[in-house]
């Protein structure tokens, strides 16, 4: 097992960051937040036209670069650290993903390219309104009539659901005869009978929509074990790639937070000689530390098929989820009172802190997907 | 270096091949290791070693693994005595001690903390006095491991009150056996004594064995704690004595047993993980919910302490400069240990208010729930380790100081001692 990055990692990490910087300060990210989309076009284009970030990770024969989690875990790393708006994670994690493992190989041809290419923008809709992470609680459901399906139903908490070109949707098939089974089918964007709502989130960077199926076609890509097996891949890489953006974020508001109190003077000296200060400090880059391990560690466990892998997931995204979210609390405490302000930039990964404790599950609910791993 | 490594490899071996016997007496074995050098390799020609890179003593380890050969003993005391003597000692002193450190003949311990300083060392008060032609020393020291079989103690005493704290300071090497030494074992919470208390009274130093110049006591220290940090990543592998057999193995065992019996609760001061998961089920405790969580919460700490040690080394191993990482692991153990005993708790239920023979496992996850709060003091607190670790490795400035620059008697002292 690996437990380094390689110098073409390292390499490959500062083209990124110095990409990151340049394209998304706060600045942006503050102007793009408050826009409907959350994103822009050309922004996005030019990111994959000069590094080809969405290729990253998808198989070379379906148009991609080839590379690994590990890879692309060091893109979402950055992309957390920068709180870059595009619908990254929505299409390259996401939607990518539930393809590669859940369609079928004309599918994939037709369909991975454009998605390596960043021209088409797709996302997963595979929660609903119950708000439940795992596969057991699909209610939106698809019937067959003539070779046509039709869905009908109701999904929420989609990453850029009201933007996106592809929707994968995650549904419960009912043919004649046969027994319900989990199925998943492309839908178009644009298709008739979709009703797509945008919902307030509190963290803006992160936009969430709230889809509607009436009688909307789509095109079935697999049912059955071979979509509960896609669904398992799909959802640990999600854990492991957003367990590696939140690291990203956490290093940066420990870093941030830090350099405030080394400059900020009170009661006559340095706050940061303070040893409450320092030992706040020092608990920060425990947390941030141990978390970046977990979730390094998880991403070459996968590139190496560890056996382990669903634990491994699981410790990734809890230490990221609790350890993302304390360092936000800190760094506003670290901040005091200007810290709680909006013109203060904290508040921004503090948001994204909450936002990614919850996406794809509380820690709580990782933590007992660990125990029933481990009782076998 | 890969043709220099052969060379080595070989005259190591060809070495052994001619000396190494097991019917051999232990001492008599180790004193060929000194005569020849191969036991401390990196050590100087003129002492005992070969003057080895220390990046070539793995390679010679592993030739004496391959052939079952003993090598000195790196346990206890003595090697930081060796470290410290080779740094500052005397012509004397190397004459005198280095050899039967590298038998194995003398046992050594640390005459530095006191009652009245633990994680400031140096601010000890016991006080050596020139009277005549000897120093004559007055005072009180503890956690003293293996003072009790002590030959010889590596003292820290206050030789100047009017100079500074950590000028007025000396070093000294001092005889156990003599009467002014009182040595008393030191019961811990757990019911084991593995320190002991040491009361100096009118104990006497020869000058000869003053080690450094007058007034340097806490620069030499210093070496010495440096060298204890590096010993303290190493206890567990000093543990394991060999199971062949062979008198010289016989008496080797006998050597790690007495060396190795203060440090027999160290497994369960870490807190036992290794035992969770077994624990859990076998009570039926991992039904529980609340106890799932728990476990969880654990194990994730755990496993991210592990994997961040092992970023820490794979960086050591390519020869990268040392991230924050690798200055985690004492806090992160501290951590770990105060979770796995509130989880042994959880799973134990009411059995975890038993002791000895009427608690679970014969008495061993008793000895967790007493012995875990060790784990955040010894070696130096986790407060102290923040210290560090802010300052270091966080560049952040140091806490105002108000003993710095003033003669130590006009340092206030504790108030109740």
């Amino acid at each position: 097992m690996k437990f380094s990055f390689s110098e073409e990692q390292e390499e490959f990490r500062s083209v990124v960051r110095r990409f990151m910087e340049d394209k998304s300060p706060t600045k942006e990210v503050r102007r793009l937040m408050a826009t409907e989309s959350g994103w822009e076009k050309e922004e996005w284009f030019q990111m994959n036209k000069e590094l080809g970030l969405t290729a990253v990770a998808i198989p070379e024969e379906y148009g991609g670069h080839g590379f690994g989690l590990s890879e692309q875990c060091i893109i979402l790393e950055e992309m957390g650290r920068s709180l870059l708006c595009a619908p990254y994670f929505s299409s390259a994690v996401l939607a990518a993903n539930a393809i590669l493992y859940g369609a079928s190989e004309d599918q994939k041809t037709n369909l991975l390219p454009q998605i390596a290419s960043g021209e088409t923008i797709a996302t997963l809709a595979f929660t609903e309104e119950n708000g439940h992470w795992d596969t057991l609680r699909v209610q939106l459901t698809a019937s067959e009539k003539d070779g046509k399906y039709k869905l009908s139903g109701v999904k929420s908490f989609v990453l850029d659901g009201h933007t996106a070109d592809l929707i994968v949707v995650l549904a419960t098939t009912h043919k004649t005869n046969d027994k319900p089974e989990l199925s998943l089918f492309a839908v178009d964007g644009g298709a008739t009978g979709l009703t797509k709502n945008l919902l307030n989130s509190a963290d803006e960077t992160r936009k969430l929509a709230r889809l509607e199926f009436n009688d909307v076609e789509g095109e079935l890509l697999g049912s059955g074990e071979t979509v509960e097996k896609a669904m398992q891949t799909t959802f640990i890489k999600s854990c492991i790639g957003l367990a590696n953006e939140m690291v990203g974020g956490a290093e940066r508001l420990r870093q941030d937070a830090l350099e405030y109190v080394k400059m900020r003077m009170q009661f006559g000296r340095s706050i940061a000689s303070f040893q409450v200060t320092k030992h706040r400090a020092t608990d920060m880059l425990a947390d941030v530390e141990l978390a970046k391990s977990a979730a390094y560690f998880s991403a070459a466990a996968f590139d190496d098929s560890d056996k382990d892998i669903v634990a491994t997931a699981s410790i990734a995204k809890a230490a990221a989820s609790e350890g993302y979210m304390q360092t936000a609390i800190n760094a506003v405490q670290m901040h005091g009172g200007i810290g709680f302000t909006w013109d203060n930039d904290t508040h921004l990964w503090f948001k994204r802190a909450k936002s990614s404790e919850v996406f794809l599950g509380t820690p709580d609910y990782h933590r007992e997907l660990m125990v029933q791993s481990w009782e076998g | 270096m890969a043709l220099e490594e052969e060379v080595i490899r070989k005259e190591v071996r060809v070495w052994l091949e001619e000396n190494w016997n097991v019917n051999l007496d232990l001492v008599k074995w180790r004193l060929r290791l000194a005569d020849s050098g191969w036991g401390m390799p990196n050590w100087p020609k003129d002492w005992y070693g070969r003057d080895l890179p220390i990046g070539l003593v793995p390679v010679v380890e592993e030739e004496f693994n391959k052939m079952g050969a003993l090598t000195i003993p790196k346990s206890g005391i003595r090697m930081l005595a060796a470290a410290t003597i080779l740094n500052h000692g005397s012509d004397m002193h190397k004459e005198k001690f280095l050899k039967r450190i590298v038998t194995g003949e003398d046992i050594w311990c640390q005459l530095f903390s006191e009652p009245g300083s633990g994680s400031d060392l140096a601010g000890a008060t016991t006080k050596a006095v020139m009277v005549g032609n000897k120093w004559v020393v007055n005072g009180q020291k503890v956690w003293t491991t293996s003072a009790h079989k002590a030959h010889w103690g590596l003292l820290l005493a206050r030789t100047d009150a009017d100079r500074t704290k950590h000028q007025g300071l000396s070093y000294f090497i001092i005889d156990m056996n003599q009467e002014g030494v009182e040595t008393q074992p030191l019961m811990q919470m757990n019911g084991h004594a593995s320190f002991n208390q040491v009361f100096l009274t009118d104990a006497e130093v020869l000058p000869d064995f003053q080690v450094g110049d007058l007034g340097d006591g806490w620069q030499v220290a210093t070496t010495t704690l440096m060298h204890e940090r590096r010993a303290a990543d190493s206890l567990r592998s000093w543990g394991q004595a060999s199971s062949r057999k062979g008198r010289i193995y016989d008496q080797e065992r006998e050597e790690t047993e007495t060396t190795m019996e203060p440090y027999k609760w160290y497994p369960q001061r870490a807190g036992r993980v290794d035992l969770i998961l077994e624990r859990a089920r076998e009570t039926g405790a991992i039904k529980d919910p609340t106890v799932r969580q728990e476990i969880a919460k654990l194990f994730t700490l755990h496993k991210s302490a592990e994997w961040t040690a092992r970023r820490a080394r794979a960086a050591q191993e390519e020869g990268k400069p040392q991230g924050p990482e690798g200055s985690l692991g004492k806090l992160a153990a501290s951590n770990v240990a105060r979770a796995a005993a509130k989880v042994h708790t959880l799973i134990s239920g009411a059995d975890a208010m038993l002791s000895g023979e009427d608690s679970p496992m014969e008495g061993i996850i008793a000895e967790i729930l007493v012995s875990f709060p060790a784990s955040s003091i010894a070696g130096g607190t986790d407060e102290i380790q923040k210290n560090i670790i802010s300052e270091r490795v966080l560049k952040m400035p140091k806490e105002t100081r108000f003993d710095a620059d003033k003669p130590f008697k006009d340092i206030p002292r504790n108030t109740v001692s």
